[in-house]
């Protein structure tokens, strides 16, 4: 069994969800992100998403628009993050990790190279944000046949036959985004979410993830009634761009991944 | 070739175009397709474009013999598409009332758009206005300085203009913040894109809307010479105005077809803005295309004289049409352009803008290796009274 599927299992078990950070992979800092993800694990996050940073990310707002160009600037290549993947299973085999990108990356190092580096270096899931199932078949083809999870998206705006197609091509849980808009921007509408999102655990038969828009304990705490995963990114970014060196970093990610941990403990309403 | 017909039903000519983008966005490009489709097929649709063409923007425009500057290379004819007399003085006009047309159409009151130079910016805010829509236009903080009577022609004309501060500060950025903005706004506006790039329908949609350079050329050049060109040249940053022109020729397999990129200070510089010539396949914008990137896939910065060819990806049909060998892609450089910009001044009396000054320059080239009852057709895509600041900065003249 994946090491995803093992914790929506355990997770399910318990009747609760799981959560899910973002952080993008070189910022604050190069030698942040491997202490980032332990501290992430540690304090309670049941999985981890990393960020790859690409110079044109459109589905981002300016919080991780600001730390892919920061990590860019500081030399972040795709072969680095997955070496700090890599690293990071060196001593955590459990905590699921989930790399979060763009295409055009991932195609110049040639997407059955990315697969196979990816799968070795321990990743357990591939998020393309622009790559959507209709022209992602021989992408998900490749990452299935190494054993990495092609996760899709799915918006308030899918009809019917896109969820049919994710649910052909998409493994290890579906990302629902909450909002019509980029990451970081504000949502409201909660109880439309919630439905939807329930229909859908209904007709995917895979978990289904809420992000985009999820910014503190009290929202994650309601998020996670009706979801199978919690994906908090630009509110953990804007909080780690402020730190001023690394050790501060983990203690900020540490307190606040502490806090939200908290919020997703309560057991669910529904199943 | 002589059945050619693309892009397939998803958008895709070969391997390139597509649809490469956020989920949220793929139902609001289902909409505009079928949109776009029911509209094409609608007489009354046609009708009221082919009307907004003529009263508006100035349609027919002509098909020039440039015979002074023929004589002088002692070549082929030299005849200039001239869409530098459209109303708002270039071709960005013809796609920007269609699809404001389509919009209005669609019921939508809000239009955005990107712009580099800031003459597709300018087209797009003449037209909201024109239909009465609200028009926002984002423009990299670095155009919005290099272009700075185009910022406030569009303020003139009503439109409210956001500079966009992330990535390179140019075209793309401006690009990336639309597609954010549409996202976020999807319900109410519609995007009007200003080139043959994005994801499906717009390459499509956009080149239809541009066909009518083409098919005029190509009935005044039957009119006037009494047969078809030898050879269409156009200069390609997204592929407009190239595309407009190539398009109703494709299938007319003697006409040589030439798109001609930014070489900015010489290709072999890294300096420049020519994707089809030095780059490679990927992905950006929501379709694939040939690409300036690094070896990483991350996006490279360009560079050209001309604000309106910057840009480091192309239209997918080039990028099919460059494989396939339909149609030819070479470069010229800022000094190859800027030479054209003043011989054709002088010669023809005509400004023509730095961006079709770089297909004046090819055509210039090898016009002289030519009969001369051989003939070439040049879009003069635009006019060049918005690049005066930057040709007289080049001599060290303060205006």
């Amino acid at each position: 069994m994946s090491r995803l599927a093992a914790m929506f299992a355990q997770l399910q078990q318990k009747n609760r969800a799981a959560l899910i950070p973002f952080i993008t992979a070189g910022d604050p800092s190069l030698t942040a992100t491997v202490p980032l993800m332990h501290a992430l694990a540690e304090s309670g996050a049941d999985a981890i998403e990393l960020g790859m940073p690409f110079s044109d990310p459109m589905a981002d707002g300016p919080s991780i628009q600001r730390a892919s160009e920061r990590a860019l600037g500081r030399g972040v290549k795709l072969r680095m993050v997955l070496e700090w993947v890599r690293e990071f299973r060196r001593s955590n085999q459990q905590t699921p990790v989930i790399l979060m990108g763009y295409l055009n990356p991932l195609e110049a190092m040639g997407m059955a190279t990315f697969a196979e580096l990816a799968a070795g270096a321990g990743v357990d899931g591939v998020i393309i944000v622009d790559l959507t199932p209709e022209e992602g078949r021989e992408e998900s083809a490749l990452l299935k046949a190494c054993g990495v999870d092609p996760i899709f998206l799915l918006a308030p705006t899918s009809g019917a036959a896109r969820v049919q197609t994710v649910r052909e091509l998409g493994s290890g849980f579906v990302y629902y985004v909450s909002l019509r808009g980029i990451t970081g921007a504000a949502q409201s509408d909660w109880p439309e979410v919630l439905k939807r999102v329930g229909e859908l655990r209904q007709e995917l038969a895979l978990p289904v993830a809420i992000g985009f828009g999820i910014r503190d304990a009290e929202t994650v705490a309601r998020v996670a009634q009706g979801a199978d995963a919690v994906v908090v990114g630009s509110a953990l970014v804007e909080q780690l761009a402020d730190c001023r060196d690394d050790q501060a970093a983990v203690l900020t990610a540490k307190n606040f991944i502490h806090e939200l941990a908290g919020a997703v403990q309560k057991p669910r309403s529904v199943q | 070739m002589d059945n050619y017909e693309l892009p397939d039903a998803m958008g895709h000519y070969g391997p390139y175009g597509g649809r490469f983008v956020a989920e949220t966005l793929i139902p609001a490009l289902d909409e505009l397709n079928q949109a776009y489709q029911e509209a094409q097929a609608d007489p009354e649709f046609r009708a009221e474009l082919h009307s907004e063409l003529r009263q508006f923007v100035g349609r027919p425009n002509p098909l020039y013999h440039a015979e002074r500057i023929s004589r002088r290379l002692g070549g082929a004819q030299i005849y200039l598409k001239r869409e530098d007399l459209n109303h708002t003085g270039a071709h960005k006009i013809n796609n920007a009332v269609g699809q404001a047309l389509l919009a209005r159409r669609m019921g939508k009151k809000r239009v955005i758009a990107e712009t580099g130079a800031g003459q597709h910016g300018v087209a797009t805010a003449t037209v909201a206005t024109r239909y009465g829509m609200e028009c926002l236009v984002y423009m990299g903080e670095e155009d919005i300085q290099r272009q700075s009577s185009n910022v406030f022609r569009m303020r003139l004309l009503g439109a409210q203009v956001a500079a966009v501060s992330s990535g390179t500060r140019t075209l793309k950025d401006a690009l990336n913040e639309a597609l954010r903005d549409w996202v976020t706004h999807v319900d109410n506006t519609f995007y009007v894109i200003g080139t043959v790039a994005g994801p499906h329908p717009y390459p499509a949609m956009v080149r239809d809307f541009h066909r009518v350079i083409g098919d005029e050329a190509r009935a005044q050049c039957l009119e006037l010479t009494g047969r078809l060109p030898d050879v269409c040249v156009a200069c390609v940053g997204g592929g407009s105005n190239a595309i407009g022109l190539f398009y109703p020729f494709i299938n007319d397999q003697s006409v040589r077809l030439i798109g001609v990129e930014a070489g900015g200070l010489g290709l072999g510089t890294g300096q420049h803005a020519a994707p089809l010539t030095t780059g490679r396949p990927g992905v950006l914008h929501g379709n694939r295309t040939y690409l300036m990137e690094d070896e990483d896939g991350q996006i490279l910065p360009t560079h050209s004289i001309s604000a309106g060819l910057d840009y480091p990806g192309v239209g997918p049909e080039h990028a099919y049409l460059k494989d396939i060998g339909r149609a030819e892609y070479v470069s010229a450089t800022d000094q190859e352009a800027l030479q054209a910009f003043h011989e054709l001044c002088r010669t023809e009396g005509i400004i023509p803008a730095l961006e079709s000054s770089h297909a004046l320059a090819h055509a210039f080239a090898i016009a002289p290796g030519m009969r001369s009852d051989q003939t070439i057709i040049v879009n003069l895509s635009g006019r060049g009274d918005k690049d005066i600041h930057t040709v007289a900065a080049l001599e060290g003249i303060h205006l």
